[in-house]
């Protein structure tokens, strides 16, 4: 089968500070790591490989030269083949205009490498933009069935039939879907493996192809790049702060200050207190930038 | 990318710290077909150290790298305290006149290995990050027993030698039985934390000009009467501040390393210096302490020991090296292996290798300091009952009050038979015969 997986290299956001002034994102010195999800994906695409003798992964992603990096550490897990898709035109695309690129750019390796892809997998979404956009507009683009959220997987090659399950918010929901198929992949999917030698060996010494505008002449040009984008982003800001988080050390405490907390402010909504809320995350009130 | 007939190197490389990449680049340079393995995310992810290498070997292999090396300043200040209790006697030794094979520098281990790599790759060598070693490969037995090659998880790589870098923990060498287990007195813990600052700052408050560095090491209760101490390094935009402390009696401590790291970090003395700057880094690592005494067998047959796996450490108290041991050892297992390779006769190698170390200054320098671990360890007054002499000598020198005076003598005398005359004169005794 020729399985193909879409990734994108973004900045590690477990590490992500904001300017507190201009609240933009303070780039220098945060480290790129590959976008988690799409590790889910990539793994998915190389057990469908193990499991069919003969098939073929190949990543792609979109970016600055130095996504190669990312594309190498793909490689480094098992990917056969790695293409980046990069030109200064292609450059500020907003998720339209970069799954469009990225369909067309799918079409030109179909082109070379004379055979369509039987599966494509994202990653559900990237997690500096976290829009869930990209994997389906891909799908869109190329006319192809898609199931997202997927947390369990198996390929059926004989029947050409796929079966998903999905994640919802309540629930899950099996599918059956014909291939060619496009997924994306929640975390639940799989657990992505460790690099091996002999594939790092390999993506060492891999040479990446590049696709530039020139190498797809037909692409239509008003549709990439900022000038293709229709996403205008019209403000970012942090959210404000909400009620502190109160460590407390034993269940005796903790039981005190419920006590304590419900005899003060009869009624009142605690939903501040809960524990894991995030409260440097920032909000983009339109969704802007690619995935 | 099928796989067909797994390609062969001349030699595996386990670890690019310096001392595995040290022996890559020499390797490399003479073309040599090498494969460095490395766990860590990028060379030097992993590893730690307070800051220091002295550069003579560095030069020997890349003699342009003071244009090249990521260096944070060179070291012009020497300082060597000793505290107890919020009191410390400090000396400080500046010079602006230092020759080119005595130069030192404070680095970073994640700037400096990363280039170091780098720079052997420039030269050949292929250097893998990310992929662990799990096993090394032998084959025979007792004593045709032969190293062959290594495995990582499901793959295996085969070499006509193995150059065990793999550092101070030495997992590895312990598994295949070829060194025995790892005895806790040997080994100390360090920890350290990096703080950023302006470079002005630094250099104002300690005195220093652009580019310039110091080097302090400080012992004294800080550990609480355990063999160890403290230590701060000038970066360029930060300071490097830590502690080590020897691992057997560290369960005895009062206190958790960190513990004494943060009262280290606010002694009167230090918490000026670190005012209002960012801690930025927080590590800890394994340091071999044991010197030549500590040693493994460096090589048997298809497999060399270099740097921190041979323990080539030394802790002189005022001196602390290892990355320059590091280096020279990892340009000498690759002369050897050179040899080898030219005569192929690799079984020869390891006699040769250990014969290049006893021959350098390397073996050599290891060699004469070599009781001092175990006088450190066999001196406890040094930590705790020494650094409060010194520092009450020191206020009788310097206190005045409205009691009237007292002969210096008579108080120094008083002083010293608090401690024991004897036992003074007797630790004194064998800690110079010791250097």
């Amino acid at each position: 089968m020729e399985l193909l997986v879409c990734i994108k290299q973004v900045p590690d956001t477990s590490e992500i500070k904001l300017d507190p002034e201009t609240n933009n994102l303070i780039r220098t010195g945060l480290p790129s790591i590959v976008n988690p999800f799409d590790m889910h994906a990539l793994e998915a695409a190389l057990t469908v490989k193990d499991q069919h003798p003969g098939s073929r992964v190949t990543v792609i992603t979109m970016g600055p030269p130095q996504a190669e990096e990312a594309l190498r550490h793909c490689l480094s897990l098992g990917a056969d083949q790695a293409w980046l898709i990069t030109d200064r035109a292609f450059g500020g695309a907003d998720t339209l205009a970069t799954s469009y690129t990225i369909a067309e750019a799918i079409r030109h390796v179909e082109r070379l490498i004379n055979k369509p892809f039987d599966m494509i997998f994202c990653g559900k979404q990237a997690i500096d933009g976290d829009t869930a956009q990209v994997g389906p507009q891909i799908a869109e683009e190329l006319g192809m069935a898609q199931a997202t959220y997927v947390c369990e997987l198996s390929v059926h090659k004989d029947t050409g039939k796929v079966i998903v399950k999905r994640e919802h918010e309540h629930g899950y929901e099996v599918m059956e879907a014909p291939l060619p198929l496009l997924v994306t992949a929640t975390t639940d999917l799989n657990e992505p493996r460790m690099p091996g030698l002999w594939h790092s060996i390999e993506a060492k010494r891999y040479e990446i192809g590049h696709i530039t505008l020139q190498d797809i002449p037909t692409i239509d040009q008003s549709r990439i790049g900022l000038g293709g984008s229709p996403t205008r982003v019209r403000k970012v800001y942090q959210p404000p702060l909400r009620s502190k988080v109160e460590m407390l050390s034993s269940v005796e405490e903790g039981i005190q200050k419920i006590l304590e907390l419900a005899n003060i402010d009869n009624g009142q909504d605690y939903a501040g207190i809960e524990q894991g809320s995030a409260p440097n995350a920032s909000t983009v009130e339109q969704e802007g930038g690619n995935n | 990318m099928e796989q067909g007939v797994r390609e062969r190197f001349d030699v595996i490389v386990v670890g690019a710290g310096p001392a595995g990449t040290a022996a890559a680049y020499r390797l490399a340079q003479q073309r040599v077909k090498v494969l460095v393995i490395e766990r860590g995310m990028a060379p030097g992810a992993k590893n730690m150290m307070g800051g220091r290498i002295y550069t003579h070997s560095l030069e020997t292999l890349i003699p342009d790298f003071r244009e090249r090396a990521p260096l944070e300043r060179q070291v012009r200040k020497e300082r060597i305290s000793i505290g107890a209790g919020g009191d410390m006697t400090t000396i400080e030794y500046a010079t602006n006149n230092v020759a080119p094979d005595e130069e030192s520098y404070v680095v970073l281990r994640a700037k400096f290995d990363k280039w170091l790599a780098e720079e052997a790759e420039k030269q050949g060598a292929l250097i893998i990050s990310n992929v662990q070693v799990t096993e090394l490969i032998t084959e025979g037995s007792g004593k045709e027993r032969r190293v062959i090659g290594v495995r990582c998880h499901d793959d295996e790589v085969y070499a006509n030698m193995v150059i065990i870098a793999e550092g101070a923990n030495t997992v590895l060498l312990e598994e295949a039985g070829l060194t025995g287990p790892t005895p806790p007195h040997s080994m100390a813990v360090g920890v350290k934390e990096v703080y950023t600052l302006k470079p002005e700052v630094i250099n104002d408050r300690l005195g220093l000009n652009d580019k310039e560095g110091m080097a302090w090491l400080t012992l004294g209760d800080m550990t609480d009467g355990i063999l160890g101490g403290g230590f701060i390094y000038t970066n360029e935009g930060s300071l490097s501040v830590g502690m080590v402390v020897g691992l057997e009696d560290i369960g005895k401590a009062n206190r958790s390393i960190d513990d004494m790291l943060g009262a280290f970090t606010s002694h009167p003395s230090i918490a000026p210096l670190l005012k209002n700057a960012q801690l930025k880094e927080h590590s800890a690592h394994l340091v071999p302490e044991g010197g030549y005494m500590s040693m493994p067998k460096l090589g048997g047959k298809g497999y060399l020991v270099v740097g921190d796996a041979a323990r080539m450490c030394m802790n002189l108290g005022y001196t602390i090296r290892g990355m320059d041991l590091a280096i020279q050892s990892g340009i000498c297992a690759a002369e050897a292996i050179n040899v080898g390779l030219r005569d192929s006769n690799m079984d020869a190698v390891s006699k040769l290798y250990e014969k290049e170390i006893k021959n350098s200054w390397l073996g050599k320098d290891l060699k004469l300091y070599k009781h001092m671990p175990q006088f450190l360890a066999d001196t406890p007054g040094i930590f705790q009952t020494y650094p409060a002499f010194v520092n009450d000598l020191m206020r009788d020198v310097f206190m005045v009050n409205g009691k009237g005076a007292e002969p210096l003598m008579k108080k120094m005398m008083r002083r010293a038979k608090s401690v024991g005359l004897s036992t003074l004169i007797r630790d004194a005794w064998k800690g110079v015969r010791s250097l």
